[in-house]
């Protein structure tokens, strides 16, 4: 290799085509240490990188979809509880607009029969104070009836003037009396 | 720079020459080894380790900074390199892989890193050591994989073919594989990088030469468009070096892949 370079070299002109030695070894050196640092120290450091890179990627992916599906089932299943507390409240409305519509039944019930109640005591009472009344005056009519009869009797009645005025007196005083006895 | 001086005692403009540009003396007068392409050589390999010690020496699995670009790139050589060339074994053979394609792609970059400007890879010792490699490693992994016997039969012999076909073919696969492969991954790197220095030296010489050494009302609009030159070719040239870094570690990884199983 020597050879034919100086063989060149002496006509004038390097072949460069021709390697020299020395770049040959250089070359061969320089590319051996490349390889041992950067082939096999390095290399696989990245490689054992990427993997662990990867791993961590798909782990996020997975760790998100699992977290996706429990925030999906969560939603469900407090959509599920606010539907059945919807539904739990429009029966307690329901019922309680029964039993506010029984309550007010009743209530207008008792009323009813209080008022009844009252009434007819009322009228008990009227019959009552009426019968005493009428008790009272048949008494009361009798004995002015005899009253009156006996002054007619013993007064022997001269004239028709005379009659009228003691009837009319008869009935002023049992107006009086009588206003007496209202009041 | 040195190809500058070269040139600048002679009153015409000449373009640079390969020998100009490829062929550069030694750092240190008397260590003959240590010349330019060697030491940015040596620069890469430390920038490729630094970058990745920094990045990947206690990764994070939520990266931050420097982790994110290389891993960046770890992400381009295992989706598009790695996978479609190896399948399953695509994990096991990353570090091989990401190995190469960094330090190829630093190694031509330092093509248009200012004061450093030079592709290593334009030396062709480079890209053929890493080609030797992988060629080894084909032959190896094609042995141990499909059996001595096997490999050469699954190369030369692709089943289903009527018989005269062979005659033809046969010499054709083992020429192809064994020889002119390897030979092409790496000149195929070399040659982009050699003629990419090429180009932008030239042009940046024309920018040079118009503008400062002879400036002329005649000669400044060719000086400009020297300069607007170097400046697109540079552009396109950083596309080239990553491409190239690119098919450099696909067809690494073809290779090993067909070596791992038999083409159907």
């Amino acid at each position: 290799m020597t050879m034919a370079a100086t063989l060149l070299a002496a006509e004038g002109g390097a072949n460069p085509l021709i390697p020299h030695d020395y770049e040959l070894i250089v070359g061969i050196f320089s590319f051996l240490v490349v390889f041992f640092v950067v082939g096999r120290m390095l290399v696989p450091r990245i490689q054992k990188t990427l993997a662990e890179r990867t791993d961590a990627i798909e782990g996020g992916i997975k760790r998100a979809e699992e977290a996706q599906a429990e925030a999906q089932a969560l939603q469900q299943q407090y959509r599920d509880q606010l539907a059945e507390a919807r539904q739990d409240a429009a029966r307690l409305r329901e019922e309680a607009r029964e039993q506010a519509a029984q309550i007010k039944a009743e209530l207008r019930e008792e009323a009813q029969a209080e008022a009844r109640r009252l009434i007819e005591a009322a009228h008990a009472q009227i019959e009552a104070d009426r019968q005493q009344a009428f008790a009272q005056l048949r008494a009361e009519i009798g004995r002015l009836s005899t009253d009156l009869a006996s002054r007619i009797v013993g007064e022997s009645l001269e004239d028709e003037a005379r009659q009228r005025r003691t009837v009319d007196r008869f009935l002023d005083e049992l107006e009086s009396s009588s206003a007496q006895a209202v009041r | 720079m040195n190809a500058l001086t070269v040139l600048a005692p002679k009153d015409q403009f000449g373009a640079p020459t390969p020998e100009e540009l490829f062929t550069l003396p030694p750092i240190i007068p008397g260590v003959d080894w240590f010349t330019k392409p060697v030491l940015i050589a040596l620069l890469s390999a430390v920038v490729v380790i630094g970058f990745c010690w920094a990045a990947f020496a206690s990764p994070k699995v939520v990266p931050r900074g420097v982790q994110n670009v290389v891993e960046y790139g770890y992400m381009f050589v295992r989706d598009q390199v790695a996978r479609p060339f190896l399948g399953k074994d695509a994990d096991r053979w990353m570090g091989l892989l990401v190995s190469i394609f960094f330090l190829v792609l630093i190694w031509n970059i330092m093509g248009v890193v200012p004061v450093v400007q030079f592709p290593v890879a334009s030396h062709i010792a480079f890209p053929a050591v890493l080609a030797l490699s992988i060629y080894v490693l084909k032959v190896y992994l094609g042995i141990k994989h499909q059996g001595g016997v096997g490999y050469f039969k699954n190369m030369m012999f692709p089943p289903g073919l009527p018989k005269p076909i062979y005659l033809l073919l046969a010499p054709i696969e083992f020429l192809s594989n064994m020889i002119i492969a390897p030979f092409t991954h790496a000149v195929r790197l070399f040659a982009n990088m050699f003629a990419g220095h090429m180009l932008l030296a030239f042009f940046s010489m024309v920018g040079f030469w118009f503008l400062f050494e002879k400036l002329t009302p005649l000669g400044a609009p060719i000086g400009v468009l020297g300069v607007v030159m170097t400046i697109i070719l540079t552009g396109f040239e950083m596309f080239i070096q990553f491409l190239q870094a690119f098919l450099f570690a696909m067809l690494a990884a073809m290779y090993i892949g067909g070596a791992l199983h038999a083409e159907h």
